[in-house]
């Protein structure tokens, strides 16, 4: 799993069966001290995030596992929580970002 | 997932035969921005994507759920058709302007 910010939303009316209803947002990956790391990414929201959340997502076969009713259905990352509180390396990474 | 252009097709007639019904497309991924990166996927196509369309992939064994990649030697599928997006609020890629 990792740390990212919530930063778009992604509208795909075509999607594998299974997946329709499904909310599909880009996400920032952060590093450990919460600092952008690597490329965006497209999640599934498994919760209500949005733009701007501070979130945990989890990628590979396991995102699926993260839908409700674990349908089977072909995605590699999933957001699974909201970060209410992150420290790391004695630092508080839950700062307020700009999202954009 | 990742987002990328279809911008091609692969045809192999000799191939592994669990693979023989599967489609392949040459997809070039494109960042959040919508800018062509230098990274491209052969991925197997489950929605009836073709070129030009921006599609969304799965890659790894999340790759291999689905009814027509199930235990096939298949890492990378085409899963979605990308109407648009947004980031923050602002439009960044709509299908109909593309």
């Amino acid at each position: 799993m990792f740390l990212a910010r919530v930063t778009g939303r992604v509208v795909a009316s075509t999607l594998y069966e299974g997946m329709q209803g499904i909310a599909l947002q880009w996400v920032q990956p952060l590093d450990d001290r919460g600092q952008p790391e690597g490329a965006q990414k497209v999640a599934c929201a498994a919760i209500e995030s949005g733009p701007g959340d501070l979130v945990e997502v989890v990628d590979g076969r396991e995102a699926a596992v993260a839908l409700p009713g674990e349908p089977f259905v072909p995605v590699d990352h999933t957001i699974v929580g909201y970060v209410t509180q992150a420290v790391a390396h004695g630092v508080d990474l839950a700062v307020e970002a700009d999202p954009s | 997932m990742l987002i990328a252009k279809v911008v091609g097709s692969v045809v192999s007639t000799q191939k592994d035969e669990k693979l023989q019904n599967a489609k392949f497309l040459v997809c070039q991924v494109h960042d959040h921005n919508n800018q062509p990166k230098d990274q491209y996927v052969i991925a197997v196509d489950s929605v009836g994507a073709g070129e030009g369309d921006m599609v969304l992939t799965a890659a790894g064994s999340s790759a291999r759920q689905t009814t027509l990649t199930k235990d096939k030697p298949c890492d990378a599928v085409i899963m979605g058709i990308v109407d648009s997006w947004d980031l923050g609020g602002a439009n960044v890629y709509e299908k109909w302007n593309d």
